[in-house]
């Protein structure tokens, strides 16, 4: 099944001269509307018009997230503010998030998008959805409601949390179709377990997992917990949210809408592109959005493009799994963390010490976020609940920021290493 | 009297009550009291040592966080209700008290209290207006 066969299917070279017809629009669009690349452009004596073939988008300088942030929040917008009617956020490297707006015909796109890679994924229009995602800034769970509704398929918008009334909505509203984190995907199977009611109860069928990375070993798990076919989908929020990429049945990667997402792989040290099929840093550029039009954004995810004939009678490029990262974002329950954003709560205590240790772990199929600060202001040392008190503010200061909740331990000075150079004040434990 | 004590950060993990002991042997430091409340993750040990100056020099240098303050160390008649009197005390003078714990010593015919007071000068003057019997200085 396809949601829109004709670009799905679309011949490799039909397909290129539509992507260089959107390239040059899309680069002219931008240095005629924001002056950002305009700036960029002029500073190395490029033009609209050097581009000439998809070949020459390697001329143009990449984009960065520092780039969002320099510009919060509106600078980097190609449109007057009346024109935007959507506005998402997602964590930033700083203290402020990184902001992104969508036009009307931007969250058409979008919805698009997203229903094309619920089709590819098995999801139809008599599917009862569950989006268990959170609501609000983030946008993965309005991305995939959007496109839910476009496929035509009831939606029940849950959001995330209360897992107990989760399991219980989707037995009792009949849900055949999961949208999650994997991880928390993985955890309604727990509390169904729990809770005594099995696969067979749900009329579940299929699972659309993303906003974080999965291993082929939890959609395993998944599938036998959830009794879903599990498939992952790819997204953020930078370039439009999740609907860049999804797996069809076959799951033998990720396939891109190329026609609105311009993929690039280059090498993450010396940010040349790398030979066909290689692995390396995913940069994308946004071929047909008006809101926020991206030139060569450095996603800083890790995975390499696959052209070969997908089985499915797509002909687009795909993306495998994302395999890392080359900064030092952490996904935690789906949501971006910085540890610089951490640092910067941390600076801001002054009971406490410079020195902290950040560590990752997953219990059961949850994230743990734990962080260990010293004691600096001795004088907390008179009673308990002074130092009680220090905790709950450090942990509420982090929840402003981070927008999920850590655990805060007090350690002693010496039990934190030292560190000489590049500090490594993370320690992910978790295995996906 | 006003009792020095120190204050040590302890995290609840093997040996650090061990360890603490140990800095204080190895720089022949002699203690006089310690107690230690648990909790899951931390603890505050304190402690009364011969010398506290020292202690707290040679626990910091050992990397511990430390530090000290003033109790003030009372007698109280060694029956029942001679606790509760000094209290009631203390409460009517408005003294709140923070923590406090009792100082075993052999062969006493008073029991002496530890306190931790919100306000030392207004326990002071309650303490002597009420004739309550402070620790002599040579006991410890």
């Amino acid at each position: 099944m396809f949601f829109d066969s004709k670009i799905e299917q679309m011949g490799r070279e039909e397909m290129r001269a539509l992507q260089l017809e959107r390239l040059k629009k899309i680069v002219k669009y931008a240095y005629e509307r924001v002056p950002f690349y305009k700036k960029k452009f002029d500073e190395i004596g490029l033009k609209p018009e050097d581009i000439q073939t998809l070949e020459d988008i390697s001329k143009i300088p990449y984009t960065t997230k520092t780039d969002l942030r320099d510009n919060y929040p509106y600078g980097l917008l190609a449109v007057p503010m009346d024109d935007i009617v959507r506005v998402h956020a997602s964590s930033g490297t700083s203290g402020k998030p990184t902001v992104v707006a969508y036009t009307k015909n931007d969250l058409d796109m979008w919805s698009d998008c997203v229903a094309r890679l619920i089709v590819a994924a098995g999801g139809k229009k008599s599917d009862v959805v569950q989006i268990s995602f959170g609501y609000g800034l983030f946008t993965g769970a309005l991305g995939l409601h959007q496109g839910w509704e476009k496929v035509g398929a009831s939606v029940i918008p849950a959001s995330s949390g209360n897992t107990e009334r989760q399991v219980m909505l989707m037995k009792d509203l009949g849900a055949t179709a999961l949208v999650a984190t994997p991880s928390y995907g993985l955890y309604i199977s727990e509390v169904m377990e729990k809770m005594g009611i099995k696969k067979e109860d749900l009329k579940l069928r299929i699972g659309l997992f993303g906003s974080e990375a999965s291993s082929p070993e939890m959609h395993k798990e998944l599938q036998d917990k959830l009794g879903v076919f599990p498939t992952d989908n790819y997204g953020l929020s930078e370039i439009i949210g999740p609907g860049v990429s999804g797996e069809c049945e076959y799951k033998c990667g990720m396939h891109i809408n190329e026609d609105h997402f311009y993929p690039e792989i280059i090498d993450r040290e010396t940010l040349m592109p790398v030979a066909d099929g290689e692995w390396g840093e995913l940069v994308i550029t946004t071929l047909t959005k008006e809101g926020l039009p991206m030139l060569r954004y450095r996603t800083k995810d890790i995975t390499r493009l696959i052209t070969d004939k997908c089985k499915c009678g797509r002909t687009t490029t795909r993306m495998d799994r994302i395999q890392g990262r080359s900064d030092d974002m952490l996904i935690i329950r789906g949501v971006n963390v910085f540890p610089s954003q951490i640092e910067g709560v941390l600076m801001s205590i002054p009971e406490i010490g410079g020195n902290y240790e950040i560590v990752v772990e997953r219990i059961g199929h949850l994230d743990k976020l734990t962080i260990n600060v010293e004691v600096k202001e001795v004088t907390l040392l008179d009673n308990y609940s002074k130092l009680e008190d220090l905790i709950r503010k450090v942990r509420q200061k982090l929840k402003v920021v981070l927008q999920i909740d850590a655990v805060v331990k007090l350690v002693e000075p010496q039990s934190l290493k030292r560190f000489e150079g590049k500090a490594k004040r993370v320690t992910d434990l978790r295995k996906i | 009297m006003l009792v020095n004590q120190i204050a040590v950060f302890l995290e609840n993990r093997k040996g650090r009550v061990g360890d603490f002991a140990k800095v204080l042997a190895d720089n022949k430091i002699d203690l006089v009291s310690m107690s230690i409340a648990d909790t899951k993750e931390f603890g505050i040990l304190r402690a009364i040592t011969r010398d506290n100056s020292k202690a707290v020099k040679v626990l910091r240098e050992a990397g511990f966080t430390v530090t000290s303050s003033d109790l003030i160390g009372i007698e109280v008649e060694d029956r029942a209700g001679g606790l509760s009197e000094v209290l009631e005390l203390l409460y009517i003078g408005g003294v709140e008290i923070e923590y406090l714990y009792s100082y075993a010593r052999t062969e006493a015919k008073k029991a002496i209290i530890m306190l931790k007071v919100s306000d030392i000068q207004k326990a002071m003057a309650v303490i002597e207006k009420n004739k309550i019997k402070v620790l002599e200085n040579s006991i410890i």
